[in-house]
């Protein structure tokens, strides 16, 4: 059975985070909730075309695992990959130019929401086949392990992801071949429009990981400090070489599987999603940051007002920005 | 890494002789040594050298860490692939049957053939796949398929079917220094066939195809193993006084159109032949191309030869019937002789 981390460590110095850390944390996860909320707006008014899948929710997850990261660290990530590459570190005005579409954005507007990727940061890519990423960070620590490198691989997938093939078999493959890859499991509840409860007959996605010989921890997705904890663990584990390890963060997301709101009937009770968001993760830990004397309001608030800005900033720049050519619509299908 | 000259051809007769698979094996193990990124990983290629012995004696030369023994994951496998190729090296993974692709179907299509341009060209993906096709072993529906058409549909992707030891070596070179994803399509009867082979490592440019004989009655395209059908078949018509030209494209996505276009402005009639089903194949591409450039020099509608609208069946006596082969074919060109 997976290991339950409590949201406070055993050793009680651990609990001491600094206080660079928790505003790390903090700063990561209001760059995600901004992005989103303001990509939820842009496109409620018709302003991107395509899909957008939010991960409003679930931003202590994808700030916990990558404060835990180096930048030449690798990551793969699903279709719901804004947070992830946020918190990598991607530019904003490149992502916001590719949801609009646009030649300046991450992937010249090629890919879209589905595909923004930055090398440069480590961020092998949102992916829209669900599970597809896993082997692919599998071969991600592979290289690193050939060349020599310490660098660490994590893919993201969602409870739902761990019902297809490539998930099993790329944790297999890490387990049998001993690679340095985190496995990290946003269970939000729900695979699209289903719950965990009509797709898999466990409680705990982690349990999973003993079938192939793999640790795995359980964590409150909702709780940064405790994510960050277990994936500076994990990966620590795998950097010294000790194989791979599962990370299951508990959390939800506040918006609908596509888009902001549901279009048709609701999945999910107002009761549950009010429980939910009643427990946010950027509020949990500005209330703690606030209590321990770690920040105050004001630096908090600062916080969002600079992000604000800057989400601002480059939303302005994407709208600016010109559209792809069609003359250039076969560039970069070959190499070479 | 993007040498492409074509071997000189040694002088005939003097040249070494090799089979099919030793020469794939060798131009894989000059890859290896010439670039110190390519390794193999997949399905037994280590400990046993492959199960066509297409891997035989380079667990030796390349130890463990280059020669990986994987389980039978094959999404796995190319996701691997994909990962390693993204992060700079040259993998090759192996798929041991064609068949076996649609268990990684994704991997191929979704995610290395389209990585780059998806990712706005912020990398390459250099990866080369083999795996063996084909009829002719009493291997059955699930083990002789020729699934080229699947794979050239895809944007992104190489295809290369080497029809002879010369080009097993030089295709599969070539697919490693390749910067895109290249699938090697081996063929199982020809593994043992033996050709001639020079010694050093050469590339056979992708996209490139190759007169194999010429001719002046009729064109004949043949993917793969048909090359050699197609060439007994220009002996047989040969000595009834019908000269066909034989084009093995070797490369079927790139396809080099142009070849074909300019050996049909002569002969004016033109035979495509493969081993897959006929319906959707590679023929039905070639010759709507062909009608497209070419319409005014045929004397006759192109035709087609591939295997009928069914699962590859097992009783040697179906399955010979199933695959096209020589008489089919010198059958074909004499009913476009006839068309007048």
């Amino acid at each position: 059975m997976a290991q339950r981390a409590s949201t406070k460590s055993a050793d009680p110095a651990a609990n001491q985070e600094s206080a660079q850390v928790v505003k790390d944390l903090h700063e990561r996860m209001v760059r995600i909730r901004l992005f989103e909320t303001e990509a939820g707006k842009l496109m409620e008014a018709g302003r991107l075309p395509g899909f957008l899948h939010l991960y409003v929710g679930q931003e202590a997850v994808a700030a916990g695992v990558m404060a835990a990261l180096r930048d030449d660290d690798q990551i793969t990530s699903t279709h719901r990959g804004h947070g992830h590459a946020v918190a990598k570190g991607v530019g904003l005005r490149e992502m916001y130019a590719e949801l609009y579409g646009r030649v300046t954005g991450a992937c010249l507007g090629r890919g879209g929401s589905m595909h923004i990727n930055d090398l440069t940061r480590g961020m092998l890519g949102a992916n829209g086949i669900v599970g597809a990423g896993v082997p692919i960070a599998v071969g991600a620590a592979f290289a690193a392990r050939y060349k020599g490198e310490d660098s660490v691989a994590v893919t993201f997938f969602g409870d739902g992801a761990t019902n297809i093939g490539a998930f099993h078999e790329g944790a297999n493959m890490a387990a049998i071949l001993g690679l340095p890859v985190v496995f990290v499991c946003e269970n939000n509840g729900y695979a699209e429009f289903t719950p965990q409860s009509g797709h898999m007959l466990l409680a705990d996605v982690a349990d999973r990981a003993a079938a192939y010989g793999m640790p795995s921890v359980i964590v409150d997705g909702m709780d940064a400090l405790a994510v960050h904890r277990a994936a500076a663990d994990a990966v620590a584990r795998a950097r010294a070489g000790a194989g791979p390890m599962m990370i299951e963060a508990k959390t939800y997301r506040f918006y609908d599987h596509q888009g902001v709101k549901g279009l048709r009937h609701p999945y999910r009770s107002d009761e549950e999603v009010a429980e939910w968001k009643a427990r946010d993760p950027i509020d949990l830990l500005e209330a703690r940051a606030v209590a321990d004397g770690t920040a105050t309001r004001a630096e908090l608030d600062d916080v969002w007002q600079r992000t604000r800005d800057e989400i601002a900033e480059a939303i302005a720049y994407a709208e600016a920005s010109p559209l792809p050519d069609p003359a250039d619509l076969l560039l970069n299908v070959y190499s070479g | 890494m993007t040498t492409m000259t074509e071997a000189p051809a040694a002088a005939p007769g003097t040249a070494r002789k090799l089979t099919y698979v030793k020469a794939f094996n060798e131009g894989l193990a000059q890859a290896m040594r010439e670039d110190e990124n390519v390794f193999v990983a997949g399905e037994d290629v280590a400990g046993y050298g492959g199960v066509f012995r297409m891997f035989d004696n380079l667990l030796d030369e390349f130890g463990p860490r280059r020669m990986i023994d994987t389980p039978i994951s094959e999404a796995a496998l190319v996701g691997l692939g994909v990962g390693a190729a993204a992060r700079g090296l040259r993998p090759v993974v192996d798929l041991m049957f064609m068949d076996f692709i649609g268990v990684c179907l994704d991997q191929i299509v979704n995610q290395a053939a389209k990585m780059k341009y998806m990712f706005g060209g912020a990398l390459s993906v250099p990866l080369t796949i083999t795996t063996a096709s084909g009829a002719g072993l009493g291997a059955a529906a699930q083990h002789s398929q020729s699934l080229e058409a699947w794979l050239a549909h895809v944007p992104g992707l190489k295809v290369v079917m080497p029809s002879d030891a010369y080009t097993a070596k030089g295709l599969t070179v070539s697919a490693i220094r390749d910067d895109n994803p290249v699938v090697v399509m081996l063929n199982k009867v020809l593994l043992g066939s033996t050709g001639e082979v020079p010694e050093e490592i050469y590339g056979i440019p992708l996209g490139q195809a190759h007169t194999a004989r010429q001719g002046s009655d009729v064109t004949v395209i043949a993917l793969g193993r048909m090359v050699g059908e197609a060439l007994a078949a220009a002996d047989e018509l040969a000595a009834q006084g019908v000269e066909i030209e034989v084009i093995d494209p070797r490369t079927v996505q790139p396809l080099d159109t142009e070849t074909m276009f300019a050996s049909v402005r002569r002969t004016n009639r033109v035979l495509v032949v493969h081993e897959a089903v006929t319906f959707g194949g590679l023929g039905a591409e070639i010759a709507a191309q062909i009608q497209d450039a070419a319409f005014d020099h045929l004397d006759a509608p192109v035709l087609r030869i591939g295997a009928p609208f069914s699962p590859v069946p097992f009783s040697p006596v179906l399955e010979k019937a199933y695959v096209p082969d020589r008489a089919r074919i010198a059958e074909g060109c004499r009913r476009l002789l006839e068309r007048s």
